[in-house]
């Protein structure tokens, strides 16, 4: 009881110092808003659905609290091999589009770096400027650019270098395409950040030392910019993992991606422990790259300090 | 390969990286003048697209829901946002910092579904106990706020790390009280970066479609659920035309900001240069 009463006159005290209201406010917004609803997904995934809601996990029986865990989403999950292979071709897109990015963005992010000093705010804002206009209308875009009729082979039909339309659309290189052009940006700018500050003389040294530009560029620039490398692929990866927009778009019906399981689970078989449980098992998968994500950016802002 | 070969090679590749980045951007508003009802193939310049926008009821309100929706939400995201960059930089050691520091970053790296989905089984287990909020506009407002939070702490905090510490410092040797050194020193340098992390968030806000479409209530569909949901269905020409209207204001607005923001930066690096001369005559 003591203890508790100074736990409050502390949290009085410390609310009217300022110090303690700058941290208590972003700490109760986000523990509303990010922290408990993650508990209550992890908390309705292990239950199960009731008519029209989901059953309670804890049953008052002659006084005396019962708790119920109903493991029934997970063992479906666990049984039914759909799930499974909609996992594992989530992970396979991600992989893809996180190895194309970096093909695409490194060579990118290393020739902007080197271009002349006052060219490199445009060019970075070129880079910036699609990302600001909406996401959904330039995956919009890529539709009427690949589908059977659409501009693409329409050109390319008129120039005569094909004769029937390519299929270009509603399979895995459309959902590629769009992963691709959307998540480009992410691996890009991280990237640039870091290769922009690289200290030329190192290369300088390496071919007075007669070393080839392209052994140099393998043995000293490729790994001093191993954090930017990691930091742009797993903002690619993590959220390319539960894409939902894109696939749903772009995807067609043979691609599966697990970010559209759950949205069917939510929205057309109103199953929400079923929904739960799809999004504990995503949150596992993702939370290794995560901790990757974490840990290089804890030692970059080491590194600086 | 020769140097004059290497530098051809680093044209041509950054060249078709903006070709890949912007052809769809341009095919949208140039089809946006076709008179076609089909979408890809062109047969006259018309802005046919655009009168039946302005007569689309369905959209016009659902522009105006988004944007109150993207005004007060990047204006609660800059709030949160901003006291969250001064918990976690200013104040280096505190219990729990690990815990805030990860839980500003869920919103960033977590897939949006898992967000949405996460934020509406909380809001109908509140709305179960006391009755309300209902699912609607403020809804909605919660989700994006909270996503603009985690983006406005970033764009704070890298301003600043960037901002010299020994300013505040200076303040409080001259006497100002913490809350004086906020509002007359901190705060007039944050300016540049609390706009713009409005407006990254106000654009966030206003393009997702995943957290509104879990968090909203009927009668509530926001611009991207609308065009969202007729993107479904196939090719529509009236998408292209929102789109090129969007662009066009964006753009202007993007450039506008930068142009701002960087003579604010050579106007503080002016006054400070003039300072320093100034004090040591």
């Amino acid at each position: 009881m003591a203890k508790k009463q100074s736990f409050l006159s502390r949290l009085r005290s410390g609310l009217l110092d300022g110090r303690h209201a700058v941290i208590a406010i972003p700490y109760f917004w986000f523990l509303l808003l990010a922290a408990i609803p993650l508990l209550i997904v992890l908390k309705i995934s292990l239950s199960e659905m009731e008519a029209t809601s989901v059953s309670s996990m804890i049953d008052w029986r002659e006084g005396w609290p019962k708790l119920t865990l109903n493991f029934a989403s997970y063992q479906f999950i666990a049984s039914d091999s759909l799930y499974l292979k909609t996992y594992l071709s989530s992970i396979k897109y991600a992989l893809i589009t996180t190895l194309l990015c970096l093909a695409i963005g490194y060579p990118f992010a290393y020739f902007m770096a080197r271009s002349p000093k006052h060219l490199q705010p445009m060019l970075l804002m070129l880079i910036m400027l699609p990302f600001w206009t909406s996401f959904l209308l330039r995956i919009y875009a890529w539709k009427t650019l690949l589908v059977s009729n659409g501009v693409i082979n329409n050109v390319l039909m008129s120039l005569g270098l094909i004769d029937s339309p390519l299929a270009m659309m509603n399979n895995s290189f459309s959902l590629l395409v769009g992963m691709v052009y959307s998540y480009l940006p992410f691996m890009i700018l991280p990237l640039y950040a870091n290769l922009s500050k690289l200290d030329m003389r190192y290369l300088e040294a390496a071919a007075d030392l007669g070393t080839s530009p392209f052994k140099a560029f393998w043995l000293i620039t490729v790994p001093l910019s191993k954090a930017g490398i990691i930091a742009g692929s797993m903002l690619v990866f993590i959220p390319a993992v539960g894409e939902y927009v894109i696939p749903e778009l772009l995807g067609g019906s043979s691609t599966l991606m697990i970010g559209r399981v759950l949205w069917d689970e939510f929205f057309s078989n109103n199953d929400w422990p079923m929904a739960s449980a799809v999004a504990v098992v995503m949150i596992l998968l993702i939370l290794l790259p995560m901790a990757i994500y974490n840990k290089s950016q804890t030692e970059q802002m080491e590194a600086k300090a | 390969m020769s140097l004059a070969m290497n530098k051809l090679f680093a044209k041509a590749w950054m060249i078709a990286v903006y070709i890949f980045l912007y052809l769809p951007i341009i095919t949208l508003v140039v089809f946006s003048f076709n008179d076609s009802r089909l979408v890809t193939i062109w047969s006259h310049a018309s802005l046919r697209w655009y009168e039946a926008l302005v007569k689309d009821a369905d959209l016009i309100s659902a522009v105006l829901l988004s944007l109150k929706i993207a005004f007060l939400s990047a204006l609660m995201s800059v709030f949160f946002g901003t006291f969250t960059a001064f918990a976690l930089n200013r104040y280096k050691r505190f219990k729990g910092r690990t815990l805030l520091s990860s839980m500003a970053s869920m919103p960033l790296v977590m897939p949006d579904v898992i967000v949405g989905l996460s934020l509406l089984l909380m809001l109908v287990s509140v709305q179960h106990w006391l009755g309300f909020p209902e699912r609607g506009l403020f809804t909605i407002l919660l989700g994006h706020a909270l996503l603009g939070t985690a983006y406005a702490a970033v764009v704070v905090t890298s301003r600043l790390r960037e901002m010299d510490s020994k300013l505040d410092e200076a303040a409080m040797d001259l006497g100002c009280k913490p809350l004086q050194v906020f509002t007359l020193v901190t705060f007039p340098l944050l300016v540049p970066a609390l706009v713009s992390a409005f407006l990254l968030t106000f654009t966030l806000s206003f393009d997702d479609v995943v957290l509104s479409s879990f968090l909203s209530g009927p009668g509530y569909s926001t611009m991207p659920m609308v065009i969202f949901s007729r993107a479904r269905l196939g090719l529509n020409p009236t998408i292209n035309a929102v789109a090129t209207v969007t662009i066009t204001v964006v753009t202007i607005a993007v450039i506008a900001s930068s142009f701002y923001t960087s003579h604010q930066e050579r106007k503080r690096k002016r006054e400070e240069a003039q300072a320093y001369s100034d004090s040591n005559k």
